[in-house]
């Protein structure tokens, strides 16, 4: 089916916008998000908080609440040769939530509340196991203790009965981890998977990850603002920020040439052993805008060192390939457009 | 191994409550004894006052024998004590308007009183919780709207008024006599099949008239309550794990919810309990209520304290039973402690 | 020593994100500020701010707004239906009502009074009537409205609302129950105030022991059922008192349990407050035990204090008018709006004169508008609400 060299890519994204309409304005949460993700390959989502990136996964598993929808984009899952886009689909019909946990997998940020407090861990596992399979019961607790064994937690059939809050925290996003593999899923999204935890714990959980892809071949889509993380798991990456994305690659290329002022920012403020005793920690100029308050043109430029004034203040960057299969959304790798910006709805020619 | 600790566990909880409950229960019996005693004068001069006014004298030695049984020329506590004694004999004194043992004119009204409180508290179980589920995952719809209306009622009107205003309309336009709990025919005679189930028929007026208010109170606190958990993340990974949104919303949130919901019990019986006693004497219910409003206006003060003391401990124990519910709903007790 | 050059390069300023006006008030405005705007929000409450203020100018002005003397019976005027009042007498702005004319009632004999379109009697305001004074100090003897002319005759008087069944004003009469019935609601939250303020704050400030007690006699008096226990205590009270002994002691009664809940709210703002970084920042300062309660604890949640303060008021006010109701609380020549409904608890009364039933109407509003005020109050008090 795949002409060699090219890949199908499992999930593909085109051009996805999801707002919420509050009192005091919309909040263009995702605004314009396109990316692929490949089987069997690791896709890192980057971005600082309140860029995007859970607002993405949540469109793509179609569980955005009110106030918020998507309002335009694609979200193509591609199954046994056929493709489907999930956007078109009703949020709580039979399709839909039979590609929930059954087709995609999705791990929280926060073990602890992610389970319910007043039902065992065994009965959640389960209850996703027959929604997906025909199983009995007994097949069915069978199929949730040999889960837990294969996320390392030890005594897993004692472990079906107790409740979440008797778990430490690394047994307990073990457990969030089967439960979202329960039905053998083609692609996981783990949502910050690792920031509640401690170091040690962390080592771990990602090394659980990186063993279940390489035994069930599935494709991952990290979500986190963890550099180091993605270093160590992307095979790609993705950088957000503000809604869009700005930088898109192969992660070698990624960090050992970025393009994007905001993704070398980003690297730079990495604290490094390697750096001279009492040099200061870069840090990014300035803070996140208000989601109310957008600034026109390219999100970035109020807080850019080669913002281009006339530019970058006005037009849209568009994701353009820069180099390879690297992607930059910015206007030193583009020519600025001719026209006034579309953003008003009017084009008027003006003098270059 | 597992099942011995949370044993352990459920034996403690109840014991404490069992602790709390005979305080309670003492407590309760102080403040009767105290009602009791309010009255200027004594029980025995009350009582000769009371013979010579329907034409009958007390002679000397049985005013001293009175005198003597209820330890009255004795310190308080003294005949507190007394008075606990003769009640652990099952002897709750005389009801001087009746000339009759207390407890044989209390008689079954006290069932009654049980009987209209249960029927009050499932109404109110019933009507509140699917009602606060509803309204809350259907916010600002029609209905939503007219169970909220509904419930002001029930939180604005005094449920005597809401007694009376029953009565009135079922007066005025339906020209029949609302209230009572049995037809005529059943009213002394024995226990059968036939009565209760004119017991049922004519249960659900004075069950709804006082629930009313109860029923309002546990729909704010189940619609508060399951907006508050509707919001979190466990609700979001049932969505996630791919169940139809109805069972998402009552599998889990309206089962977390069900807790605050369910500690509610244990004050909602002591106010229902409390408020049969106003609808039944508007209703003109076979229950205690009437009895204690006679006995109250005619200081026939021991009728009246035996029956608040009744009253008190019916309500311990109901509280104790709701204690037993709640344990068993909310893992996290038996498990925790 | 190197120094990182700074990376903010270019004319564009870092910090171009405006702050907008509003959010600048926002940030500056002192608490009251915040809570006044949020409590805007809630439309319901306002209303019922309205509403409440509305009836307390009824108790501080019950002598103006009566019109006739609240206890003076006449039985021959008795059980008289309400009179419409007429606003415009052929085409000018000239109140008035129907005189009552009477007659013969065939069946009973008895005389009655009818209304008699071909009397007008007009209506005037600050019209002169019975002597009172205004707040207990100032002497009047002016009302809101009366009849011009002699009002002595019951051929041209003014009833509003009708007579009861000894021939009394029903308007006057719920004026001044509305008094007492607030009086009290408002007396005995003072007290409960105080009461759950005290046990409550040494509950949760001190906690050990005192706490533990306290929470025990707390839950052992929120189990028993009330009810009863009142009608015992309040038929035990002579009947020989006076109305203001009465009313004390009704109001003393009433407070006797309702500070528990209070007491519940003060405790538990204690105890998660205690531990606060800014009660810690002041005891290392020095701050004296007492300084540390009333200057830095108790601001914190007055705002709940109130609103749990207000949302008990339905509570004695059902209570109130319950036992009143019955003769067990306010009694004769006493007036409360539950000793007004008792002349509607003969259903067969009620059902020929139904405007007996009208003091319903005040004791639902009242009750609604506390709990309205009381949750506004106390959705503003608490920022992370809902």
């Amino acid at each position: 089916m795949d002409s060699p060299g090219v890949k199908t890519p499992l999930l593909s994204v085109r051009g996805l916008q999801t707002q919420f309409l509050a009192d005091e304005g919309t909040v263009r949460a995702v605004d314009g998000v396109s990316f692929d993700v490949y089987p069997g390959q690791t896709l890192g989502v980057v971005g600082e908080s309140g860029c995007g990136k859970s607002v993405t996964a949540h469109s793509i598993l179609r569980i955005v609440e009110a106030p918020g929808r998507i309002v335009a984009g694609r979200i193509l899952l591609r199954r046994d040769a056929t493709e489907l886009d999930l956007v078109a689909l009703s949020p709580n019909g039979r399709v839909m939530r039979s590609i929930r946990t059954g087709v995609i997998g999705y791990v929280f940020q926060e073990p602890m509340s992610a389970f319910s407090p007043v039902h065992t861990i065994g009965n959640q596992i389960c209850e996703a196991i027959q929604l997906h399979r025909r199983v009995n019961t007994r097949e069915a607790r069978e199929r949730g203790i040999e889960l837990l064994r294969r996320v390392g937690i030890p005594r897993a059939e004692h472990r079906m009965d107790e409740y979440a809050f008797q778990l430490s925290g690394g047994l307990r996003q073990r457990a969030l981890i089967a439960m979202a593999l329960s039905c053998d899923p083609q692609l996981l999204i783990a949502d910050e998977p690792t920031t509640a935890l401690d170091v040690t714990t962390q080592a771990q959980i990602l090394e659980l990850l990186a063993d279940l892809q390489a035994q069930n071949g599935m494709a991952i889509m990290l979500i986190t603002h963890n550099l180091g993380v993605v270093a160590e798991m992307a095979d790609d990456v993705v950088v957000m920020y503000l809604g869009r994305v700005v930088e898109q690659g192969p992660v070698d290329e990624l960090f050992y040439a970025p393009r994007h002022p905001y993704t070398q920012l980003l690297l730079k403020s990495i604290p490094s052993v390697h750096s001279t005793r009492r040099a200061k920690l870069p840090t990014i100029a300035g803070s996140v805008p208000h989601p109310y308050s957008r600034p026109a043109g390219c999100p970035f430029h109020p807080r850019c060192p080669s913002f281009m004034p006339g530019t970058c203040d006005v037009h849209d960057p568009r994701l353009l390939p820069v180099e390879g299969q690297q992607f930059a959304s910015c206007f030193l790798y583009q020519p600025a457009p001719a026209s006034a910006p579309v953003a008003d709805g009017s084009v008027t020619s003006s003098l270059s | 191994m597992m099942a011995s600790r949370q044993g352990e566990r459920v034996l403690s909880f109840m014991v404490r409550r069992l602790i709390l409950a005979v305080f309670t229960v003492v407590a309760i019996s102080m403040l009767s004894f105290l009602i009791i005693h309010l009255p200027p004068g004594d029980f025995v001069t009350t009582y000769i006052a009371n013979q010579a006014a329907n034409g009958g004298t007390v002679s000397a030695e049985a005013a001293a024998k009175l005198r003597a049984q209820y330890g009255l020329d004795q310190p308080v506590y003294v005949q507190y004590l007394k008075w606990m004694g003769l009640i652990a004999s099952g002897n709750f004194g005389m009801a001087m308007e009746y000339q009759l043992p207390v407890a044989q004119v209390i008689g079954d009204r006290l069932w009654m009183t049980v009987a209209v409180s249960v029927g009050a508290l499932i109404f109110t179980w019933l009507v509140a919780l699917p009602i606060g589920i509803y309204t809350a995952v259907r916010q600002r719809s029609i209905l939503d709207y007219v169970f909220t209306f509904i419930g002001f009622i029930g939180l604005a009107v005094p449920n005597f008024l809401l007694a009376l205003l029953v009565l009135y309309f079922g007066f005025k336009y339906f020209n029949a006599n609302i209230g009572g709990l049995f037809k005529p025919e059943f009213a002394d005679a024995p226990w059968s099949w036939a009565k209760f189930q004119d017991l049922l028929g004519h249960m659900p007026i004075p069950a709804v008239v006082l629930g009313m208010a109860a029923t309002a109170a546990q729909i704010r606190i189940m619609r508060a309550n399951l907006l508050d958990e509707k919001r979190k993340p466990y609700v979001v990974s049932a969505r996630v794990r791919g169940l139809p949104e109805y069972r998402v919303i009552l599998k889990y949130p309206v089962r977390v919810a069900l807790n605050p919901f369910a500690s509610t019990i244990g004050y909602t019986l002591p106010f229902i309990v409390s408020g049969s006693v106003i609808v039944s004497i508007v209703l003109s219910l076979p229950t205690v209520g009437p009895l204690l409003f006679k006995a109250l206006i005619a200081l026939d003060m021991f009728l009246a304290g035996t029956i608040i003391l009744m009253l008190g401990v019916l309500t311990v124990i109901g509280t104790l039973l709701s204690d037993l519910l709640l344990m068993w709903l909310d893992p996290r007790i038996r498990l925790e402690g | 020593m190197r120094v990182e050059e700074p990376l903010a390069r270019g004319s564009a300023d870092p910090e171009a994100a405006i702050i907008t006006e509003a959010e600048e008030r926002i940030s500056v405005a002192p608490q009251w500020q915040l809570m006044w705007w949020r409590f805007r929000k809630h439309k319901l409450a306002l209303v019922s701010t309205a509403l409440v203020i509305c009836f307390y100018l009824v108790v501080g002005f019950a002598d103006f707004l009566a019109y006739a003397d609240p206890h003076a019976s006449e039985a021959q005027r008795s059980l008289i239906a309400p009179q419409s009042v007429h606003l415009l007498d052929e085409g000018r702005l000239s109140p008035y009502v129907e005189g009552l004319a009477g007659a013969r009632d065939p069946l009973t004999f008895k005389r009655v009074y009818v209304p008699d379109p071909s009397v007008k009697v007009p209506l005037t305001f600050f019209a002169p009537g019975f002597a009172y004074r205004l707040f207990g100090v100032i002497p009047m003897d002016r009302h809101l409205i009366g009849v011009a002319g002699e009002n002595n005759t019951p051929e041209n008087s003014l009833f509003i609302l009708g007579t009861d069944d000894q021939g009394r004003d029903q308007w006057s009469r719920l004026m001044y129950a509305t008094q007492v019935s607030l009086l009290i609601g408002l007396v005995s939250v003072v007290i409960s105030l105080v009461l759950g303020v005290l046990l409550g704050g040494l509950s949760g400030y001190i906690g050990g022991t005192t706490d533990t007690v306290i929470q025990r006699v707390i839950e052992i008096l929120r189990s028993i059922p009330t009810i009863p226990l009142w009608m015992g205590l309040a038929a035990s009270v002579p009947k020989d008192w006076d109305i203001v002994r009465v009313f004390f002691v009704m109001t003393l009664i009433f407070s006797l349990f309702s500070w528990t809940e209070l007491a519940r709210v003060v405790r538990g703002r204690f105890l998660s407050l205690r531990h606060e970084d800014f009660v810690t920042a002041a005891e290392l300062v020095g701050c004296s035990r007492l300084r540390i309660i009333f200057r830095h604890l108790v601001p914190s949640f007055l705002s709940h204090i109130i609103a749990a303060t207000t949302l008990s008021l339905p509570a004695i006010i059902i209570f109130e008018t319950s036992l009143s109701f019955l003769g067990l609380g306010m009694r004769p020549p006493g007036l409360s709006w539950g000793v007004m409904l008792q002349a509607a608890s003969n259903v067969q009364t009620a059902a020929v004169s139904p405007w007996l039933l009208l003091p319903a109407i005040p004791v639902t509003v009242a009750i609604l508008a506390f709990n309205f005020l009381g949750d506004g109050l106390r959705d503003a008090a608490d920022p992370y609400g809902v």
